[in-house]
């Protein structure tokens, strides 16, 4: 098995270490998941109990349907609450290490940023804004490069949605200074 | 024949230019996200959905069906070049198309690869063209108690058959099953679970949480791991593909399993990862040296690629005929035709011949234009994965935004796409399935209506899901598969399944 026929290399400088430290294990979560899973269960039945969850003279009334829902999932998480508490006294797996939080956090930062920031400037302007910024500082791209893919790629986009296809998108003080 | 004559008048639907050219950019689109990392048939048919809300239904699923087989030439790529099955279902590919790769004949190993998925589907189209038909006519006699049959049938199977744990596939079932009740309630038009809120009054949408579930938690999982890649750039000479055809009749019977195996898996709601380890392991058994498996043998190419590509195409099946989606993907693309204002179910072939037929019919020619097409083009889809995934992770971010607002022009649908990506992130590294989840959220407001429908009718007695001979066999057929493991597991200790048990992997 010679390396020397590989004609395509990509390599990634900013990989998350293989010796990371554990942040969270995999059984901590599944708890807090299904803690959560009950609370909501809980909380949908309950309102599906207020509405009508028995029969009446034409059938089962709406909250019938769904409360029984509830009631399977959470009994289904609770089932899932206890296999996690009793696997708890194992060896965990890790759910997530630190370097790998990290990586993950520096695509959901600016997600959530771009969604926030859309509803102000409009989704054009958001993702020029992500792309470019997220090739810059994440990717650590040329400024050029990550200028040029972002306005080409939201300028595609606008023209395909907007212009083509006619489909709406938020806008915001840009596009109204083009008339657009 | 009639599915014959149909099918030429499907053809005779196709053949405009217009429909020609949405074919050939689905496909490169689908090639497109199946090569990347990070994206493949799902989450590229989800995220590329909003672009057919304006277009006819027929344009619409055409494009579509065909961004699907290009997803799944797509994976083959990447699993042959690089080691990087960009599908689970590509995992299988990679035990021999990876060394084959290793040892300079990439070329014969994306050959025997697009062939054998070409050959694959064809088989389940052939299938879906004659048995579709019939399903559909019988299942028009349908009421619905045997509609609620079928639809527990498919939960059921889901929670007996799958291979996570029991209650993980339960939760994620209820779960879809409630949030898809949330809203307005179709039966009474009272309101349930809103709690007050305005936003949630149009209810939870089925393509905005598949896009968040696919699409942006696919991102974040994408991240975690090392991007870095050394593959095999490859360039697929006429000769090669030629000599790999020529030896294509001596690996029949391979070929024909992995078909069969395919069509049977996509059909139940087994899926096409199943298929394709399945169709690779029997096909390593029955073979004279099971050594050189693994090792770089074309047959260990052929086997599972046939196998995935036939479950794939099969899985539309059920979907096509009964509105019942056998895979993730055909549940995107379910929720698609609802979108475009048709109602899935066997009406589909009374109603809208034109859509059912031009879809089959779409399936023949974009399985034949794709084979050429990814022949043709393999260096160039390669090297795609030379673009940084930096640049390519923010662009995904933005087209799933974009079909999540596209869907009904809500604000509240680009928090909701978020929040399903969390979700979806955490379900997935918990091994929570995503699969059932999406098929409930698809069809719970059916199954709910089917159900209460029966209760009216029947004035509120179970028993009439038992009431006849076929609703009877296919609810009782549900209650097996749902205590499946439990009545395999008192078979085989009685010893009946031991035989069974020796011969499937």
């Amino acid at each position: 098995m010679s390396q020397t026929d590989l004609e395509i290399v990509v390599d990634d400088p900013t990989a998350p270490e293989d010796d990371s430290p554990s942040v969270v294990s995999s059984g901590t979560v599944e708890i807090v998941v299904c803690l959560l899973l009950i609370a909501l269960a809980a909380t949908l039945g309950y309102d599906n109990w207020r509405t009508g969850a028995s029969w009446d003279s034409t059938g089962p009334e709406p909250g019938y349907f769904p409360f029984y829902l509830s009631v399977i999932l959470g009994g289904g998480s609770l089932y899932g609450l206890i296999v996690a508490l009793l696997a708890r006294r194992t060896v965990s797996e890790t759910f997530v290490t630190r370097a790998q939080a990290r990586r993950v956090l520096a695509v959901f930062v600016p997600t959530l940023l771009f969604c926030l920031v859309m509803q102000f400037l409009g989704l054009y302007v958001a993702s020029f804004l992500l792309i470019s910024g997220f090739m810059r500082f994440v990717g650590k791209i040329a400024l050029w490069k990550s200028l040029l893919t972002a306005f080409l790629f939201t300028a595609i986009m606008f023209v395909t949605f907007d212009v083509a296809f006619d489909v709406i998108m938020p806008k915001g003080p840009l596009e109204a200074a083009f008339g657009r | 024949m009639e599915a014959f004559g149909l099918l030429l008048h499907g053809f005779a639907v196709l053949l405009t230019w217009k429909t020609l050219v949405l074919m050939m950019v689905g496909l490169v689109l689908g090639i497109f996200v199946g090569v990347l990392p990070g994206l493949g048939g799902p989450n590229g048919v989800a995220i590329l959905l909003p672009l057919t809300f304006t277009m006819d239904p027929t344009s619409a699923i055409v494009m579509l069906s065909c961004i699907y087989w290009g997803a799944l030439f797509g994976g083959a790529i990447t699993s042959i070049l690089f080691n990087i099955p960009g599908e689970a279902w590509s995992v299988a590919t990679t035990f021999d198309g990876y060394p084959m790769a290793q040892q300079g004949r990439a070329a014969e190993a994306l050959t025997a690869a697009f062939t054998s998925s070409f050959i694959g589907s064809l088989v389940a189209v052939l299938l879906i063209t004659f048995l579709a038909p019939m399903i559909s006519s019988f299942a028009l006699k349908f009421g619905p108690p045997e509609f609620f049959a079928v639809y527990l049938l498919t939960f059921c199977s889901f929670v007996g058959l799958g291979r996570e744990a029991k209650h993980k596939t339960v939760i994620s079932m209820s779960l879809g099953l409630l949030l898809a009740g949330i809203g307005m309630d179709t039966v009474s038009g009272n309101l349930r679970m809103t709690f007050g809120s305005a936003e949630l009054l149009r209810g939870i949408n089925f393509l905005v949480a598949v896009i968040g579930l696919f699409g942006i938690s696919e991102i974040l999982l994408t991240m975690e791991e090392r991007l870095a890649l050394r593959g095999h750039a490859a360039s697929i000479s006429l000769r090669v593909v030629l000599g790999v055809w020529k030896d294509l009749p001596k690996y029949w019977a391979t070929l024909l399993r992995s078909s069969f195996i395919g069509c049977w898996l996509g059909i139940t709601p087994g899926g096409a990862i199943a298929a394709s380890f399945m169709g690779y392991n029997l096909a390593k058994r029955f073979s004279k040296d099971p050594e050189s498996f693994g090792k770089g043998r074309i047959e260990g190419v052929f086997a599972p690629e046939t196998a995935a590509h036939a479950s794939g195409t099969a899985a539309l099946l059920p979907m096509l005929a009964l509105g019942i989606p056998g895979s993730g993907t055909a549940a995107i693309l379910l929720g698609g035709l609802m979108v475009w204002g048709l109602n899935p179910g066997p009406l589909l072939f009374v109603e809208h011949k034109d859509f059912v037929w031009g879809l089959i019919a779409s399936m023949y020619l974009g399985n034949v234009v794709g084979l050429v097409l990814v022949l043709t083009t393999v260096p160039i889809f390669a090297s795609i994965l030379r673009v940084p995934f930096a640049a390519v992770a923010p662009m995904i971010v933005v087209s799933c935004a974009i079909g999540a607002y596209a869907i009904q022009n809500a604000m509240f649908d680009i928090w909701l796409m978020l929040g399903f990506g969390i979700v979806g992130y955490v379900f997935k590294k918990i091994g929570i399935p995503l699969a059932p989840f999406t098929l409930a959220l698809v069809l719970g407001n059916r199954a709910e209506d089917a159900f209460r429908l029966s209760m009216i009718g029947s004035g509120g007695d179970l028993k009439v899901f038992w009431s006849n001979g076929l609703v009877g066999s296919i609810s009782t057929l549900a209650i097996v598969l749902l205590f499946w493991p439990v009545i395999d597991g008192v078979l085989s200790r009685v010893g009946w399944t031991q035989r069974t048990r020796a011969t499937s992997p």
